[in-house]
């Protein structure tokens, strides 16, 4: 009996010997682990404490991509505009797919914002990472230009900086912040970021207020609501009765932006119609977009 | 007693392998001079890239991934002559490895330092790097390569040093006057006195036999986390689980080929003939066959896998690799890179040197071609409902890119001068293990 009592009592001490030893070993690790979060320090938005879980719905019925008007798809104007988008990029761009029965329907893609977003994994440097709110930002102050965020994302919805952007001066105005990310810095990544510089204070995306024909709403999935500026509705609902889908669901990374299935009959585009959309334009940007040498010489710049 | 033919080995031995030390051709500046003159070309292109962005690249948004990253996993599979030959030979105990193993060691570290480079270059903010240290997150399999690369590149420099002391020792005690100022130096402080006393060798096989055991699992890990970074994502071709293994065993494969061709050069300029016999590149050829057919064989469970159920994304990637654009870069892998090489070696007996030569080289080119199968094709393909993307490389690339392989030549030129390319006194044990074994044998009779 008294020997057992030693030995538990000793096993006790051992174990709580052991226990603060692997703690101490274990400390180390968690501060490095837990630094997962880029841009610690930096100024956040302040104006919503609330925690939101920002998506998209993007009503396919209601997107001709801007055929019966003729112009250039509208978000994608709206948001090339409102972020200085360099040339050639398009962080919300309007993609031609096939119908099952022949016929297009138009596919406009922002981000798609990912749970579990593919990009957010493989970062060396968490300069790619959720907010609070759940869209994924980049902060082009840390990242270093490896682009396995862009090799990693099922959707193409990264681009990079090949080189000096060619931009209008007044965007060397913009205040950078992840949440805005203008002017955009040569060697680094960028993308749609959700306008998340405008929710916290009630606006809607650049592309959002753009969209003429009203097809994309935004909204919040922890208040379920959701919004494309003249409707509000009850976002769940809306999901359910519209047999909403999420594009390669299958792969698993919860994307946060909803499609309800369409060929923008509303405005009365047959799936048969031939007129293509029109290609984006960016006022500024020079040939390509980027400055660069012409020819071999350093010399003999061109823009 | 000692018979006569071992001393006169022994100083031919020591004679031969340290000639280079002290000899230098004129053809040999002049190499180094060619190799530096592309190397100096590469940096300029280089700076060009700094100046500019990688806009001077052929890489776009969707193939962002070229030359320099097919040049990583090249030139980092390079350095599996090292592990294979040095540690793999030394723990089986094969006697013959003795004439190779610093040869391949120099190549592993040459190889290495050329691959880790590589993804340096490929960034859009080198300067940036050290964050990869500040902030580094265990999540991302580019942190696993980091630590793998230097890791093993420590590794490889240890193993590469400890079985030189006593030879660099030698350099010192021999060479006296005839080497240069500088380069006895080199040898006094290198050989961290060594005296050959019976417990000094002792204490370095032990270190020697420590260093040949972890070497191997810290060189199946690079190649395998470098295989990750692919396969960590959800593209078509990449999203596999083989990878790790796929790699791994390409990269034993690219650097015993490239193992065979460095020490035919080597023991043509400076007349190895006695120590690198036919039986070495014989037996190097029968593991270089070995290795062939087990990447052939994953090769075509890796294909046959993706094309029976032919996923709409690996449906492409297929056409486009075995019947589109890239098709010529796929059969020129297989054809030249396997099929040529395995009847070349399986018939080598014929005229061993030559066809052993011939396949090593076949398969050192179809191993770069078979990197950029894997790489550029794979980003070629559509994620969304779009075109092919394209890529050819610009000529900064191009001039990186062979830069780089100048800057591996010319590490692997430089290494003759300041090091015995053969382990001397792992001959002298070999050859003294022979004669003692024959006396032995005499004597019985």
């Amino acid at each position: 009996m008294r020997k057992q009592d030693v030995s538990r009592r000793e096993f006790i001490k051992q174990s709580a010997g052991v226990a603060g030893f692997l703690a101490v070993l274990a400390s180390p690790m968690a501060t490095v682990l837990a630094r997962d979060k880029a841009s610690a320090g930096m100024p956040q938005e302040p104006a919503d404490k609330k925690k939101r879980a920002w998506c998209m719905v993007i009503d396919l019925k209601k997107c001709d991509g801007c055929v019966t008007i003729g112009t250039v798809p509208q978000c994608t104007n709206a948001c090339i505009l409102g972020h200085y988008v360099p040339k050639g990029q398009q962080w919300i761009e309007v993609y031609e797919d096939d119908l099952p029965g022949g016929g297009k329907y138009f596919l406009p893609a922002p981000c798609y914002q990912c749970e579990n977003a593919p990009c957010v994994n493989v970062c060396p440097v968490a300069a790619t990472y959720h907010d609070k709110d759940g869209v994924v930002l980049i902060d082009h102050r840390r990242c270093i230009g490896c682009r396995l965020c862009m090799s990693a994302c099922p959707y193409h919805r990264r681009f990079f900086n090949w080189g000096e952007p060619i931009l209008p001066p007044e965007a060397a105005f913009a205040e950078y912040s992840p949440h805005y990310p203008v002017p955009a810095v040569k060697g680094t990544v960028i993308k749609c970021m959700f306008c998340s510089h405008l929710l916290p204070n009630g606006k809607l995306p650049f592309c959002v207020a753009g969209c003429p024909m009203k097809a994309l709403y935004m909204g919040d999935l922890n208040e379920d609501i959701a919004s494309n500026g003249k409707d509000v509705v009850q976002l769940s609902k809306f999901l359910s009765e519209n047999d909403a889908f999420r594009y390669k669901e299958e792969l698993g990374t919860k994307p946060r932006v909803y499609y309800l299935p369409g060929h923008g009959q509303t405005f009365g585009r047959t799936a048969d119609d031939p007129r293509p959309f029109v290609p984006a334009t960016w006022p500024w940007g020079g040939e390509s977009g980027f400055v660069r040498p012409d020819g071999i010489f350093p010399w003999s710049e061109t823009k | 007693m000692r018979s006569r033919a071992i001393e006169s080995f022994q100083d031919r031995l020591e004679r031969v392998s340290l000639a280079p030390l002290i000899h230098t051709q004129k053809t040999y500046y002049l190499f180094v001079f060619l190799l530096l003159a592309t190397v100096a070309w590469g940096l300029y292109a280089y700076a060009i890239q700094l100046r500019y962005g990688l806009v001077t690249t052929g890489l776009g948004d969707q193939v962002m991934y070229g030359v320099y990253i097919v040049n990583f996993v090249f030139f980092i599979g390079i350095s599996y002559a090292g592990a294979l030959v040095s540690a793999i030979l030394r723990l089986t105990n094969a006697g013959w490895r003795s004439p190779i193993t610093r040869i391949s060691e120099i190549i592993a570290v040459g190889g290495l330092t050329d691959g880790a480079l590589q993804p340096i270059i490929d960034l859009g903010h080198p300067e940036r790097a050290w964050h990869i240290i500040a902030y580094g997150r265990f999540q991302s399999p580019l942190l696993w390569d980091i630590i793998a690369i230097t890791t093993y590149l420590v590794g490889s420099l240890l193993y590469l040093y400890l079985p030189l002391i006593p030879d660099l020792a030698l350099a010192r005690d021999r060479l006296g006057q005839s080497a240069s100022g500088f380069k006895r130096k080199i040898f006094t402080v290198f050989a961290v006195g060594w005296q050959d006393t019976p417990d000094q060798r002792k204490r370095l096989n032990r270190a020697i036999g420590i260093m040949a055991i972890m070497i191997i699992p810290l060189a199946v890990s690079v190649h395998t986390v470098v295989a990750f970074i692919f396969s960590m994502t959800l593209r078509p071709g990449w999203n596999s689980t083989i990878y790790g293994v796929y790699f791994v065993i390409g990269a034993v494969f690219s650097g015993t080929a490239v193992l065979l061709i460095v020490i035919a050069i080597f023991r043509k300029v400076y007349h190895f003939e006695e120590y690198i016999k036919e039986k070495h590149f014989r037996n190097l050829g029968y593991m270089l066959l070995a290795l062939l057919l087990l990447y052939l064989y994953l090769t075509f469970t890796e294909y046959l896998t993706g094309g029976y159920k032919m996923e709409e994304g690996e449906e492409q990637l297929l056409t486009l690799v075995m019947l589109g654009k890239n098709a010529p870069w796929f059969w020129f892998f297989v054809i030249a890179g396997m099929i040529v090489p395995a009847f070349l070696l399986i018939f080598s007996k014929l005229k061993t040197i030559p066809m052993v030569l011939i396949a090593a080289v076949l398969v050192v080119l179809g191993m770069w071609v078979k990197r950029y199968i894997i790489i550029v094709p794979t980003l070629e393909v559509p994620l969304m409902p779009f075109e092919f993307g394209s890529y050819s490389p610009t000529w900064v690339e191009i001039s990186i890119g062979l830069a780089t392989l100048a800057g591996f030549s010319v590490m692997v030129t430089l290494a003759a001068k300041f090091m015995p390319l053969v382990s001397v006194w792992e001959l002298k044990e070999e050859a003294e293990k022979e004669t003692h074994h024959k006396e032995e044998a005499e004597g019985q009779r």
